[in-house]
């Protein structure tokens, strides 16, 4: 019997062959955290420790709450610069770097074949490259700064197969919306998720990053496609140190197989308050909006803010909503700038915020009042995450969520592309 | 032992109903987080919850983020055990790596309800309450051993030899 990608990232780490349902020791190659480190650090204290016990596998980058929006979060900040000095951590990436699930990738460390644990749960993100990638809390990553290990269950695996092409105005977070639609937010719980199926190939590194972020929402502890040439195209001039990809075999065992076929879907909602409310927007089109937020680490990249500015290029958005664009990440940001899309989306009158976490936990800018209704381009939508606790959030594509900037009701975004 | 009241919820309680993010990354003292202790959800639980009660719940308790708190301000009020039908995958970690007892009992779970009374014995796999006596597969040894050890730090200080 052959075995998964995950089967064989976590066997070759334990040194033997391994099989879903087994515990293994692991040392992580990479182990992240961003401006949670600060409370991290006080984990760490506890322990006695002097010194962390591989400085060149913790990568921290501050995205949460950046700039620091009031002196609580400015003193973390700082204690987290103090400690990365203190212990000569390398990988350390301030506030003009972006968002985690972004600048990892960017800078080298999401590598094929790679274990990756960060004290974030959209750290499946990752699993577009290949890397076997699960969040953990922050007394696991103190601990794993201690010791260099931890034990993971290896998980089963869910494979969903993709076939046909996306229609016009219809991408990848309309397809994960469906999929968690479909099959609820516990539908991955404990274990994997591969990406797979003649369609696979065609999607866009963009695209994998969107779908293996939004896995999380599917409770899974990874998302991943098997790396491919695209993905090491993308890592080619990127990748720190050398790696060595792994793909699953033909045969091997899978808990579960579902089967979407892209030329089928239309764009699709998640409405409040979970994300497997998720119906098409088509009917819930008409709905009168407050805030709109395109961006984000599931939503943020240059393909995404191309599409925004595509749509609202030479138009104005509507008066009566207020348009946050937050991208991905610097390079991102600066990508946008010189093709036009950041200058075409400030012209219609989006606000253009910093890289970042921002809005989409509601700690800074745009926090939602009782009432007001977001459409977003993030990846949850439950009750009071962007701010009061009786207001709504959908979640959306971008495409969607510039449609609708011109109408400030929920709009179909077919007809706009 | 004594028993606890029971507090019941439904399916897929998020982590942002359990701790607002906006307080995820101010750091706060135990008793600061159990004010806050499911403040989305049911406003009136952390001015009234004891010590020793017990949450019940459905599918996927504490899907959503990572952020320890949702464990942290539970344990911090007081709360003995989470009963679930099922747990999200790092809210169950997290569980066990700060020391709060989270049990997977469906049978429980379909007949408490608010105000009945119980408790958890992790070693025995049993859930006794005011409406009878409920079986869990009981946790391995090792795990056990974390959650009385009051949690991971505490579980790797002994290991490193670093402990007082």
């Amino acid at each position: 019997m052959g075995k998964t990608l995950t089967e064989k990232i976590l066997g070759r780490k334990a040194g033997r062959d391994v099989k879903a349902g087994e515990v293994v020791t692991a040392d992580p190659d990479i182990v992240l955290s961003h401006d949670n480190s600060a409370a991290i650090i006080q984990e760490f204290r506890k322990l006695g420790l002097a010194r962390v016990r591989h400085p060149e596998r913790i990568v921290i980058i501050l995205d949460h709450i950046v700039p620091a929006a009031d002196e609580r979060y400015a003193q973390n900040h700082k204690s987290i610069r103090e400690f990365v000095e203190e212990q000569g951590i390398a990988a350390f990436f301030d506030i003009n770097f972006g968002i985690c699930h972004q600048v990892l990738p960017e800078q080298g460390f999401a590598l094929p074949g790679r274990l990756i644990l960060g004290s974030d749960s959209h750290t499946p993100s990752y699993g577009a490259f290949g890397v076997l990638a699960a969040g953990i809390g922050r007394t696991e990553t103190a601990c794993i700064w201690a010791t260099g290990e931890t034990w993971l269950r290896v998980p089963e695996t869910v494979k969903i197969e993709l076939h046909g092409r996306f229609g016009p105005a219809v991408y990848a977070k309309d397809l994960a919306l469906k999929i968690i639609g479909d099959n609820g937010a516990d539908m991955a719980n404990y274990k994997a998720v591969e990406y797979a199926g003649p369609s696979a190939p065609d999607l866009s590194i963009g695209s994998r990053l969107t779908l293996c972020n939004l896995s999380a929402e599917m409770g899974a502890k990874n998302g991943y496609f098997n790396p491919d040439e695209k993905a090491l195209a993308w890592l080619a001039g990127r990748a720190r140190g050398t790696f060595e990809p792994l793909t699953s075999d033909p045969d091997a065992s899978y808990s579960s197989l579902l089967s979407y076929n892209l030329s089928a879907l239309e764009p699709q909602v998640a409405c409040p308050h979970t994300v497997d409310n998720v119906k098409p927007v088509s009917a819930v089109a008409g709905r009168r909006i407050h805030q709109i937020l395109i961006g984000t680490c599931t939503n943020g990249r240059l393909e995404d803010l191309e599409v925004a500015a595509s749509i609202l290029r030479g138009k104005k958005v509507h008066a009566k909503v207020r348009v946050l664009i937050v991208p991905a990440s610097w390079e991102v940001y600066r990508q946008a700038l010189r093709t036009g899309a950041m200058s075409d989306l400030a012209e219609a009158g989006c606000v253009i915020l910093n890289s970042g976490c921002g809005p989409c936990l509601g700690a800074h800018e745009g926090v939602l009042a009782a009432g007001e209704v977001c459409l977003s381009t993030t990846n949850r939508n439950f009750r009071g995450r962007m701010g009061h606790r009786d207001s709504e959030i959908y979640l959306v594509s971008p495409a969607t969520a510039a449609a609708s900037a011109l109408t400030a009701e929920i709009t179909d975004p077919r007809g706009y592309i | 032992m004594s028993m606890g009241k029971v507090w019941k919820y439904g399916d897929d309680v998020n982590t942002d109903v359990i701790f607002p993010g906006k307080y995820t990354y101010q750091i706060m003292t135990p008793e600061e987080m159990a004010r806050h202790a499911l403040e989305d959800l049911d406003p009136g639980f952390a001015a009234a919850v004891k010590p020793g009660d017990i949450i019940v719940a459905g599918r996927n308790f504490g899907c959503g983020s990572s952020r320890e708190q949702a464990v942290a301000c539970l344990k911090a009020a007081g709360v003995a055990s989470v009963i679930a039908r099922s747990f999200a995958r790092i809210y169950f970690r997290n569980a066990i790596n700060l020391g709060l007892a989270v049990v997977e009992c469906p049978g429980a779970v379909d007949a408490l309800e608010t105000g009945d009374q119980a408790e958890v014995d992790l070693a025995a796999g049993e859930v006794r309450s005011s409406k009878g006596i409920f079986r869990f597969i009981p946790m391995p040894e090792s795990v056990r051993e974390l959650i009385e050890a009051g949690g991971l730090i505490e579980y790797t200080k002994r290991n490193l030899g670093t402990g007082g």
